[in-house]
């Protein structure tokens, strides 16, 4: 993130396009098998698998089939999404064995000649079809004290930041808390307990920005059995992140940034 | 029936909602219910900036901040609520920062400000720096700031409890120059569980609605699939009219064919429109700020483009947005989500090549009218005692028939604020209005009703018809032949909705159910849109008719109040009441709307 407001350079009234700029021609269509792992307490202890043979348009995404599945075939299949753009982070499930966010993921990336499988994300307890509790989830996010903290007279107008200073924990600061990350930890598979990578990452997010004056105290919630001594590096919560965040290296900064105040 | 008692009840867990919720929460015992969780909310999907005269960057004020909230309303702004979030936008920010929200920053450390539609350095003269940002994601950070700030304050959260009625009680009253009235009184809410499927009455002295928008009710739409007008919907149904629901805001620049949102920051930062001889078609329509005129305006600048054959691409039923001037660093710094979903959704790479764009539903000007209090109005004179709407939901109205863009991310925290320090005020001194014995009789007939449906038509299918007729007919532009032909297609559907399926039986995340339930909504939010929009002859704002495309303020300078009333019939459909509401004029005159 750069500060200067660097001013526009006036752009030409007019301007050749290049030929067939900015638009494809036919919308190609495919076809695709959805297998979905169903689960409904209400009607069976066992869950399944469902198959939906779909047919499907140019960039649609996995969402798309789901709902076409839903308003089409079977309307109790249940999976929960709202922006359907990747900024809400309420549909991140596991797609072909990777946490990715349905509406993120374009079915033509994906290898549609063989089944798509879709099943609730791992760690958490499923309550039904794709849906998962989130509640310790979110309870791991509340402990960390995710919100500014800082001490001393409220200045009367902002806080001074220097842009260097935001920079520092931009990227943190992408969290959606989709659980993409967390539900992606093999630490987190075998040990519910563990805080895992999200609740971290938030935690970074507070602990790298220079107003915040209860950088100790996370850092000392996070120095628990089952802070951030529990990851093993396997970064398979960087790869899950739908908003690119390097998580894996937001952990290695605060595990570093432990060992330095206890020094 | 399970019941709850809560000093205050908030329903909706957006910007409005939590920014209500933490001045309430600190006052009195507040509970807020969401059909989401709170972060899912559709504030973190705003994008571009929030307004307010801070002159961190060049000079400013909030009189010019309010006179471009009112001009760029087209005039049917309320100008003492323009006034007042103007005024309060300052504060708005410092208190954002103060949560703890990263905004970016001027060389010097102080929040840095960026240029934005219709915001302009004393009244027109040109384009002024005026929206606070954080990236490309400035929504999402307040979400996030807003939501963080919640836990601090150990804020009651009710996750995935969908609000379906309004317990609303009538008291014989009268008038101050003696006439006899009912007056309406607030006992608190009803609502369905999502997990369980059980219904809990929430008791409270104070309801505030802060519920989100209706965009939904359009195929092509910035808005999420969640959005399908509730809060309006049960404030209707309860006998509470809306305001100024013709007038719908369609954002300029949405992914064309998908209609995800693209901030107008891109525009603030530089970027430009061009048609498919490659000419900056704004010069034309707006010579002073260009690109960089209100959204309205540019909507319709666009879709005239396409529909004079200057279009692009194969169908050409879209227009160019061009950044390939800009430096790729620039975009990275300032843009890098919007490019981030040119790329994704449409594999299009936004250093070298102009992004396909299409004017997208984006926001209901209208909804619940309210005070600048925040309280509800029942009709034109008289209050609701403590009921209160804010955000999207609301009418207050400061956006008139058009909102300028950053306005409503002040909108929800000027006004959540209020609205959760009066709620909070108003339940210290209010007695509780008893809640009727049958108060969830309504919902549990409406729950059942849809669970039980076996009638042969599909709601998606529904759903589907009425968003292809309101895009085809009610968008950018509008005539009395289009609106008509949507009314009685909304007509059509709402015969065949009493025929529905659910294949869903179940009580466990019945989510075929709220769909059924979202979509009778939507219809009858639809039906009220297009009926105002069908009286109000004339063209303003967001509201463009064809046959009628002058401003008109003799007959029209005034907001319209959608009632539910079954003795009455406007425009031929049975059950609406329309009637009017003076606009509020403190300072500004209206004058032509020029840019």
């Amino acid at each position: 993130m750069t500060a200067q407001n660097t001013e526009p350079v006036e752009p030409a009234s007019k301007v050749e396009l290049a030929p067939g700029i900015g638009g494809g021609g036919e919308i190609p269509s495919y076809d695709v098998t959805l297998r979905v792992r169903r689960y409904n307490p209400e009607v069976s202890d066992e869950g399944h698998w469902d198959e939906f043979k779909l047919t499907m348009y140019g960039t649609d995404r996995v969402l798309d089939a789901l709902h076409k599945a839903k308003w089409e075939h079977d309307g109790s299949l249940s999976f929960r999404r709202s922006c359907a753009h990747g900024v809400c982070g309420s549909d991140a499930m596991r797609i072909n064995g990777r946490n990715r966010l349905a509406c993120k993921t374009l079915l033509k990336d994906l290898d549609t000649s063989k089944p798509i499988t879709v099943e609730a994300i791992k760690g958490l307890p499923v309550e039904k079809d794709l849906i998962v509790d989130m509640e310790p989830f979110f309870q791991s996010y509340r402990e960390i004290m995710p919100f500014l903290i800082s001490s001393g007279h409220e200045p009367t107008r902002e806080r001074l930041q220097s842009a260097e200073d935001r920079e520092r924990f931009d990227d943190t600061t992408k969290c959606i808390l989709c659980a993409a990350c967390t539900s992606s930890c093999p630490v987190f598979w075998t040990d519910g307990q563990y805080f895992g990578p999200a609740a971290i990452v938030n935690a970074h997010r507070f602990i790298f920005d220079s107003r915040d004056d209860a950088g100790d105290m996370r850092l000392e919630i996070l120095n628990d059995k089952e802070g951030v001594w529990r990851c093993r590096t396997t970064f398979n919560c960087t790869e899950a992140c739908p908003r690119g965040i390097q998580v894996t290296k937001a952990i290695a900064e605060v595990k570093q940034a432990v060992l330095n105040r206890k020094i | 029936m399970q019941v709850h008692k809560y000093d205050v009840v908030i329903v909706g867990a957006g910007g409005a909602g939590m920014r209500a919720a933490i001045e309430s929460g600190q006052r009195a015992r507040t509970a807020v219910l969401t059909k989401l969780y709170p972060t899912r909310s559709h504030t973190g999907a705003a994008q571009g900036g929030m307004c307010a005269a801070l002159a961190n960057v060049e000079e400013d004020n909030w009189e010019w901040h309010t006179f471009d909230t009112i001009k760029g309303g087209d005039y049917l702004v309320d100008q003492d609520a323009a006034e007042v979030m103007a005024k309060e936008a300052i504060d708005a920010v410092l208190d954002l920062e103060k949560m703890g929200l990263p905004f970016n920053r001027t060389p010097e450390g102080k929040i840095d400000q960026r240029r934005f539609g219709g915001h302009t350095r004393d009244h027109g003269k040109s384009p002024v720096r005026r929206a606070c940002y954080a990236a490309d994601r400035t929504g999402h950070m307040i979400l996030q700031t807003l939501y963080q700030n919640c836990v601090k304050h150990n804020v009651e959260f009710y996750n995935e409890y969908y609000v379906l009625d309004l317990l609303v009680l009538e008291e014989d009253a009268v008038r101050a120059d003696g006439t006899p009235f009912k007056q309406k009184r607030v006992a608190g809410v009803v609502s369905y569980d999502l997990a369980s499927g059980e219904i809990h009455v929430f008791q409270a002295k104070s309801v505030v609605f802060a519920s989100g928008g209706v965009g939904k009710v359009f195929k092509t739409t910035s808005n999420a699939h969640t959005l399908t007008g509730d809060g309006m919907g049960i404030a209707f149904r309860r006998g509470i009219p809306l305001e100024d629901m013709e007038f719908v805001q369609f954002h300029p620049t949405g992914l064309a064919g998908l209609g995800i949102l693209l901030s107008e920051a891109a525009r603030g930062e530089g970027a430009i429109l061009r048609n498919s001889e490659g000419e900056r078609f704004m010069e034309r329509y707006a010579p002073t700020i260009k690109d960089l005129a209100p959204r309205d305006i540019v909507a319709r600048s666009m879709a005239l483009e396409v529909r004079e054959g200057r279009g692009c691409g194969p169908n050409k039923d879209y227009v160019l947005l061009d950044l390939t001037h800009l430096e790729p660093a620039h975009i990275d710094a300032k843009l890098p989500d919007i490019t981030e979903f040119a790329r994704t959704y449409l594999g299009v790479e936004p250093y070298t090549e102009p992004v396909p764009v299409f004017p997208t539903a984006h926001y209901a000007m209208g909804g619940i009218p309210t005070n600048i209090k925040g309280e509800v109005l029942q009709d034109n004179d008289t209050i609701i005692p403590g009921l209160y709407a804010a955000g999207e939901v609301a009418c207050v109205s400061v956006h008139g028939s058009n909102r300028l863009g950053t306005n409503s991310l002040l909108d929800i925290n000027v006004f959540g604020k209020r609205s959760g320090i009066n709620a909070a005020e108003y339940a210290k001194t209010a007695d509780w209005v008893e809640v009727p014995e049958d108060a969830d009789a309504d919902t549990i007939r409406l729950v059942e009703t849809v669970r039980n449906a076996n009638g042969t038509e599909r709601v998606a299918q529904l759903r589907k018809e009425l968003q292809d007729t309101m895009d085809a007919n009610v968008q950018v532009f509008r005539t009395e032949q289009s609106l008509t032909e949507t009314l009685n297609v909304i007509a059509s559907l709402r015969e065949r909705y009493k025929n529905i399926s659910v294949q869903d039986k179940g009580k466990r995340f019945n989510l075929d159910l709220l769909e059924a339930v979202e979509l009778g909504f939507l219809l009858d939010m639809a039906q009220v849109m297009t009926v105002a929009a069908l009286h109000r002859q004339e063209s303003r704002g967001g509201h463009f008719r064809e046959d009628f495309p002058d401003r008109d303020d003799v007959n029209f300078m005034k907001h319209s109040m959608a009632y539910l009333d079954e003795t009455a019939e406007t425009e031929h459909v049975a059950g609406i009441r329309l009637e009017t509401k003076p606009v509020v004029f403190t300072r500004y005159e209206p004058m032509v709307r020029k840019y």
